[in-house]
């Protein structure tokens, strides 16, 4: 079965072009592979290139080197090559992405930041629209965020409710491939339960999942397998 | 490819996005493009696509020649070099300066709007609201009052203004309400491109909020492809999927918004990005 992640060779160096051309190199020789129905945890110090490694895979950095190739139901991208409509193709059909942190768009209720990504793919059905916030508002009530907050821009939202929009923004649309950055971080006990159960839920439905998690509990729930990243220090 | 005739016909009533196959390709392609004042380079061998449904947003520092881009794609600056192609919506793609000027003009008051950074340039003052968003519809010939009157006041909500405005003149109207009745000027006759140029600049911090979040909406809704002119980076990762970096007149950097900044490449972009102080 071809796996959804293939990585080959890869390394990612960057150059510091206001310090004097300086190179940091982060990433070098990174051979992975990543098939649905698995969750691959990330292992290491920080600065061992967790979400170094992550951002490659979602072309928000460039590798220096090597290949990464995404398969979704018989299409695949070479994302080191690929044009930028391809790669927004491929964030829209094929991959989500959670960081730790929300980047909150002014005005917008919590609701509607995390029904976007499904009215987005309704381009002006109203049934699907109202569908989208239906789901969205489920996802809130499962995250226990309070029904006060739904209409109110996240902005000023604690750092654990913050979280919990974003996640349920990444999460709210099944996408085959999930790239998780920390998403827990700042989560009490009961929502972090609430958060592993979900992402559970996607892998058993057969999503890829690559995860950065340093809490311990967190990793035991969700692992399939885990890669020690110090051994692609570059 | 290139006829000189070009005439208007309206879009399809009924659902606001308009699907345009894609194999229809780039909906804006410039190459090549050059404009010299005088000695002085403004722009040197600019080249870029844009797709149906894109917004692409142009930064740089003053003088960096994204005006001078901005003017050249947009048909009011003829470059000294290079090509603008636009692919209409029923006669295949266009060479936009092989063009007879009447259809360029009717092209630029229909198919496409022009957000100035100074709403007073891109309004008549001496009109009502309701009048300057009716001016275009009645450029194409609509003389029916009641229908224009309308038209005007859905305009005028959809850019959240209360329609009961819609007899006064702009004169009277705060500089972020000027900005949305100007935008509601250049979509009536929904256009599928529009050129913004530093549009939410000179505003309040709270102004640019509402006004990007509308952009956001508006751009979404309906299927704009859309080039902003902006120096704001953060207006840039709000509204646009692509970036292009401009520096002494030339492109040095084009790629996915957050790609370019978060993992610049070029030395400029890279001294653009680690510039902005983080709020």
């Amino acid at each position: 079965m071809t796996p959804a992640i293939r990585i080959r060779d890869l390394g990612k160096t960057f150059v510091l072009h206001n310090q004097g051309a300086a190179e940091l190199p982060v990433l070098r020789g990174v051979d992975l592979d990543v098939h649905g129905g698995e969750c691959v945890v990330l292992d290491g110090p920080s600065g061992a290139g967790k979400s170094t490694l992550l951002r490659c895979i979602y072309a928000n950095y460039r590798a220096s080197r090597g290949s990464i190739v995404v398969h979704d139901r018989g299409q695949s991208v070479e994302v080191t090559q690929a044009s930028a409509r391809e790669l927004l193709a491929m964030r829209f059909r094929s991959m989500g992405y959670v960081s730790q942190f929300l980047r909150a768009i002014p005005r917008v209720a919590a609701v509607d930041i995390v029904a976007e990504p499904l009215v987005e793919r309704a381009a002006g059905d109203i049934d699907a629209v109202g569908e989208a916030r239906h789901t969205a508002e489920q996802m809130l009530l499962r995250l226990r965020i309070p029904m006060r907050l739904w209409s109110v821009p996240p902005a000023t939202f604690s750092g654990g409710e913050q979280q919990r929009i974003n996640i349920a923004r990444g999460l709210i649309r099944r996408k085959p491939i999930l790239l998780l950055d920390e998403p827990t971080a700042s989560l009490d006990a009961g929502n972090r339960l609430t958060v592993i159960s979900m992402i559970n839920e996607a892998r058993q439905a057969g999503a890829a999942v690559v995860g950065i998690f340093h809490d311990q509990s967190v990793r035991d729930a969700l692992a399939t397998r885990i890669v020690d990243m110090t051994e692609f220090a570059a | 490819m290139n006829t000189a005739q070009w005439r208007y016909v309206p879009p399809p009533e009924g659902n606001d996005v308009e699907s345009i196959a894609a194999e229809a390709g780039p909906i804006l392609r410039a190459s090549g493009l050059a404009k010299r004042y005088g000695a002085r380079v403004a722009i040197e061998d600019v080249a870029f696509d844009l797709w149906p449904g894109e917004v692409l947003a142009v930064v740089g520092e003053s003088g960096s020649g994204k005006t001078t881009l901005l003017n050249c794609i947009s048909a009011r600056l003829k470059p000294d070099a290079g090509q603008v192609e636009f692919l209409t919506r029923h006669e295949g793609v266009v060479d936009i300066y092989g063009l007879s000027e009447a259809s360029r003009r009717l092209l630029a008051r229909t198919d496409w709007g022009y957000v100035h950074q100074n709403p007073a340039e891109g309004l008549r003052m001496d009109v009502s609201a309701g009048a300057n968003v009716g001016e275009r519809l009645m450029s194409l010939g609509e003389r029916h009052y009641g229908r224009i009157r309308s038209q005007a006041a859905q305009w005028l909500a959809r850019v959240e203004m209360d329609a009961s405005r819609i007899d006064e003149s702009p004169v009277a109207f705060s500089g972020g309400m000027r900005q949305r009745l100007q935008i509601a000027r250049n979509l009536v006759t929904r256009p599928r491109l529009v050129f913004m140029d530093e549009p939410t600049s000179g505003l309040d911090v709270s102004v640019q909020a509402r006004l990007l979040d509308l952009l956001r909406t508006l751009t979404h809704h309906l299927g704009l492809a859309c080039v902003i002119v902006t120096h704001d980076l953060a207006v840039a990762r709000l509204l646009a999927q692509r970036m292009l970096v401009m520096k002494d007149g030339r492109v040095v950097e084009l790629g996915l918004t957050d790609q370019v900044l978060d993992d610049p490449q070029h030395p400029y972009t890279q001294l653009l990005v680690s510039s902005v102080l983080q709020p």
